[in-house]
């Protein structure tokens, strides 16, 4: 027995060991191939950092998905893209899923993390009004609406929280308090946080604020956002100063809001593009060129400043194409090389391989309910009309953070307090390891979903299954090891048929693989 | 050897294994030293662990542990005989002849008080010892003690330092601002059924050699966290697998196994679901969790308050005086608090009128909490109702009163800033001021 053991061992540790590579990588070592990749690569080369090679396509098709649409490619898109054999196919998905509903789906996720999309305590947006107000991000993010436009309509708009929507980004402040106005758009806009600012700095850009109103109105919960207009203290001429320090004055009559907004929009100084380009690369690439992407300050300097410019001035020169900016980085060497680092592989501020990040909550639980076949149950604590998800809805477009479930909570997803990045929460623990491989609730998707019973019963034999198996969880076909390994499974192991087939769908899900960006 | 199915390659696991507990180490090594900071201030530990018995939706004080049997029928209704305990003087509600035979091991807190009626707000106030209106959500006393006494804290238990029996409350986030990390782990399952079901722990139908067969297949079919080998990363979700599955297949499951203490002790406390998730919470103590909450729902009784009395307190008094009976024996009273509450009491006066036909409504003027072990003495009434036990007359308990002397007696210094927040003004426990009254620390009993 013991010699057997010993045996065993060897052959899974041969077996093993190379598997990797050929699954993960490409055979090519990347190198530099546009502006991009000419600042991260040439920082590497100066620190003597080797970066690590491209990955595959079949680790490119399930990364791009999961990052562009927060959606995992079903089995047929995996097979369809691995058997096209154009050179040009990875920029052509990257079109097709920019123009993909689901793009605004997640990313209106993301912005609603930001901008505090939640009806209840201690944001207080109530349903309806959060349902206006992600609707209204979700719309802006399908028409590509430029940043600029997007930043104004937010800091200046005023009206009904049912009929004007944007104005709920006053009201998801969490106080009608000028200076709690004032931290949300400096988090917001200029991806600073006012506490770190000293106190006159602060004063001075409350000022901007301090002209927001809020009245009810007879309807329940309606609430209206105005200009309160002629204030005495504003009735002569109040001088105030934007965050670059330079002096301006406010003029009676003219709402602080417009003009802060002036500035932001236009100034040469004014962060927004930096702001808006460093974060779409956090959230692409795992950590951002200024890290904390909503920690912009002097003691905070960008680990690649060139890169940081020279984003920022491409959204400028496309007129505020978010989408180009997604585009110009999603092509680039720098996104697509291997998580597997290479034998001097740098920090993580290099961007020397693709950083593996455990599934958001909400992409995790949807990818889960398409590769079983199943749907969830999600509940708000004021229960009513406007909070009723139907069933086929999925997580990532929930529009309001008040509405959740046991899950959702379990494995991190932001509450939406504060709309800083941090706030979510992707850290693993034991708790949600005994969820993923022994509780009721994935056991039954497991063994009861209709998307897997098909796949079991039209693959006829379980050797049959893996493949198409492997397609639809892990987006791949498998390696000739790993069919070796579930035959030795299927002949020695208690469970037989589809019990088996059910064991290596739970053990698929279970996977770094699966349960990892990578 | 777990693996009896495939030569596991063991060598390499164990490698990454430890240097998972290394970075695991690093990782916590900031917070760690936060911790022992607040330690090193804070008052010498009496009691190392909590067992919370949480009576949600408000139990009737007159018919427990403050009754008034010369207010009349429109006061106690059929509940009017209350009876003597084994400490002179001290006099119990009808219902809990059990518990009577106990009262040294216990104080009765009849002063209790906040005056809220709403069941969230009393929740929150009585579970978080901190007001209401504060726009930070505040973890409640069992994820602050996850935090202090927890996994970074050198707690090395097999299971978490938190757990619910059975069921989470739904209106209630325990974690607050500290993050999904610090909520409890709800056990789910009904522990009066065989096998008691705990979630994620005891999967019913899968048999003990396919977990570990499947857990071989997942290890080599881990073909990417195979190649990352020691990815720093992966360190921690690498820990949460072992520490998972020492649960399933270790000394955790075994440890919900109730059917190890034999039909005599089972009964003891009671056949049914709040019996047996005392005998659980001793269990649980005896391993060295840190803070126990047993969750009992239907004390909301606005309608026909007797009949449900008459249900529940039995079961309560045979569990309860089991346990504080069980932990001094073996003991661990002295180190074990056990506190019973709800989030407020219950109207005094009872509506006889329908739809109520008997019932009583929200009280948060005026109610009791018993509380026992980790340094408190027993014996004791502290405080005390009007004869209709409508207002607080004497010796008034706030909930950050009696939460800030329990986490005194775990040597917490209630008074000390939250140790992961920037401002000091975050507390462990609310500060009283001008609109926060306080009765002060129960002094009287520790």
């Amino acid at each position: 027995m013991k010699a057997y053991l010993f045996f065993a061992l060897l052959c899974g540790a041969a077996l093993r060991a190379p598997a990797g590579e050929p699954v993960f990588e490409s055979g090519a070592p990347a190198a530099p191939l546009g502006k991009i990749d000419g600042f991260v690569f040439a920082a590497l080369r100066q620190k003597g950092v080797e970066p690590a090679r491209l990955c595959s396509d079949a680790v490119f098709v399930r990364r791009v998905y999961l990052d562009v649409i927060g959606t995992l490619p079903t089995a047929e898109e995996a097979r369809q893209f691995l058997d096209d054999p154009s050179p040009q196919k990875r920029s052509a998905l990257i079109d097709r899923l920019l123009q993909r509903d689901e793009f605004a789906d997640y990313w209106g996720m993301k912005w609603g993390d930001l901008l505090r999309v939640k009806s209840e305590f201690p944001v207080n947006l109530w349903p309806n009004a959060a349902q206006a107000y992600d609707r209204w991000i979700r719309t802006a993010l399908r028409q590509n609406m430029p940043i600029t436009q997007f930043a104004r309509e937010l800091l200046t708009a005023s009206g009904s929280n049912f009929r004007s929507p944007a104005v709920n980004f006053y009201r998801s402040a969490g106080s009608h308090d000028p200076q709690a106005l004032a931290r949300a758009a400096a988090l917001t806009f200029l991806g600073e946080r006012t506490e770190r600012w000293p106190e006159a700095k602060r004063a001075a850009f409350a000022v901007f604020f301090s002209q927001v109103g809020f009245k009810a109105t007879g309807e329940w919960k309606e609430e209206i956002v105005t200009f309160k207009g002629v204030d005495e203290r504003i009735s002569s001429k109040t001088k105030t100063t934007f965050p670059d320090g330079t002096r301006v004055s406010l003029l009676p009559g003219k709402d602080p809001r417009e003009v802060f907004a002036g500035w932001l929009l236009a100034s040469p100084s004014s962060p927004l593009a930096r702001v808006t380009v460093n974060r779409i690369w956090y959230w692409l690439l795992g950590r951002g060129i200024v890290q904390e992407p909503d920690d912009f300050r002097p003691g905070n300097p960008p680990s690649h400043p060139e890169l940081l410019a020279w984003l920022a001035q491409e959204l400028a020169d496309s007129h505020d194409d978010l989408k180009h900016i997604y585009r110009l980085i999603l092509n680039s060497r720098t996104y697509q090389l291997s998580s597997l680092p290479s034998a001097h592989p740098g920090g993580p501020a290099d961007f020397a391989a693709y950083p593996v990040r455990r599934l958001d909550a909400e992409v995790l639980i949807d990818a889960l309910d398409q590769v079983t076949g199943t749907t969830e149950e999600y509940s708000s604590m004021t229960p009513e009309p406007f909070t009723w998800i139907p069933p086929e809805k999925r997580s990532i477009a929930l529009p309001d953070g008040s509405i959740s479930s046991a899950f959702l909570d379990l494995f991190g997803r932001p509450p939406r307090d504060t709309g800083l990045l941090s706030e979510r929460n992707n850290r693993p623990t034991a708790a949600q390891r005994l969820h993923l491989l022994n509780s009721t609730h994935i056991r039954t998707k497991l063994s009861q979903g209709g998307t897997l019973r098909a796949l079991f019963r039209t693959a006829g034999s379980p050797e049959k299954a893996v493949t198409p198996l492997y397609l639809t969880i892990l987006s791949r076909t498998p390696s000739p090891e790993e069919e070796a390994t579930f035959k030795a499974y299927l002949q020695s192991a208690e469970a037989k048929g589809e019990n088996a087939l059910t064991d290596l769908a739970w053990a698929l899900v279970n996977n770094t693989e699966f349960l990892y960006r990578h | 050897m777990s693996s009896f199915f495939f030569g596991r390659p063991v060598s390499r696991r164990s490698i990454l294994r430890c240097g998972a507990l290394a970075t695991a180490g690093l990782l916590f090594g900031k917070r760690f030293a936060f911790a022992e900071a607040a330690a090193a201030a804070a008052p010498q530990a009496k009691a190392k662990a909590v067992i919370q018995i949480w009576l949600w939706g408000g139990p009737s004080h007159l018919d427990t542990f403050d009754p008034k049997p010369d207010a009349g029928y429109d006061y106690c209704g059929p509940l009017n005989k209350p009876i003597p305990t084994n400490v002179d003087g001290m006099v119990i509600g009808e219902l809990l002849p059990l518990l009577a035979r106990q009262a040294d091991k216990y104080s009765l807190l009849r002063g209790m008080t906040h005056g809220n009626n709403g069941h969230e707000t009393a929740a929150y106030m009585v579970q978080t010892g901190h007001a209401e209106g504060d726009r930070l959500v505040y973890p409640s006393m069992g994820a602050v003690i996850s935090l202090l006494k927890g996994y970074e804290s050198g707690y090395h238990g097999m299971v978490p330092p938190y757990i619910v029996l059975t069921q989470p409350q739904g209106r209630f986030s325990e974690a607050g601002f500290l993050g999904p990390r610090y909520k409890p782990f709800a056990t789910g399952g009904d522990p009066a059924k065989q096998p008691f079901a705990v979630q994620g722990i005891v999967a019913e139908g899968i048999s003990t050699r396919r977990q570990q067969e499947r857990r071989d297949l997942l290890h080599h079919l881990d073909t990417l966290g195979n190649a990352l080998g020691g990815d720093t990363v992966l360190a921690e979700f690498h820990q949460s697998e072992e520490t998972a599955y020492d649960m399933i297949l270790g000394e955790g499951s075994k440890l919900f196994d109730l059917s190890q203490e034999g039909q005599p002790m089972r009964d003891w406390y009671g056949m049914n679901t709040f019996g047996q998730s005392c005998l659980a919470a001793r269990r649980l103590v005896e391993r060295g969790v840190r803070f126990i909450t047993i969750n009992s729902n239907g004390w909301d009784t606005h309608k026909e308050n007797f009949q449900a009395m008459r249900r529940k307190v039995p079961e309560l008094d045979k569990g309860l005086a089991a346990l504080l009976q069980d932990l001094a024996s073996r003991g661990l009273l002295e180190s074990t608090i056990v506190w019973v509450s709800g989030e407020f009491g219950r109207t005094p006066k009872v509506q006889w009128e329908a739809p109520w036909n008997g019932g009583r409504g929200h009280w948060g003027k005026a109610f009791s909490a018993l509380i026992a072990g980790g340094g408190f003495r027993g014996g004791q009434v502290v405080g005390a109702t009007d004869a209709r036990g409508e207002e607080v007359r004497e010796r008034p308990v706030y909930p950050w009163d009696l939460l800030g002397s329990m986490y005194q007696q775990l040597g917490i210094d209630p008074d000390s800033p939250f140790p992961r927040m920037s401002d000091p003004a975050i507390r462990i426990t609310q500060a009283p001021g001008p609109t926060v009254p306080s009765g002060g620390r129960l002094k009287e009993i520790m």
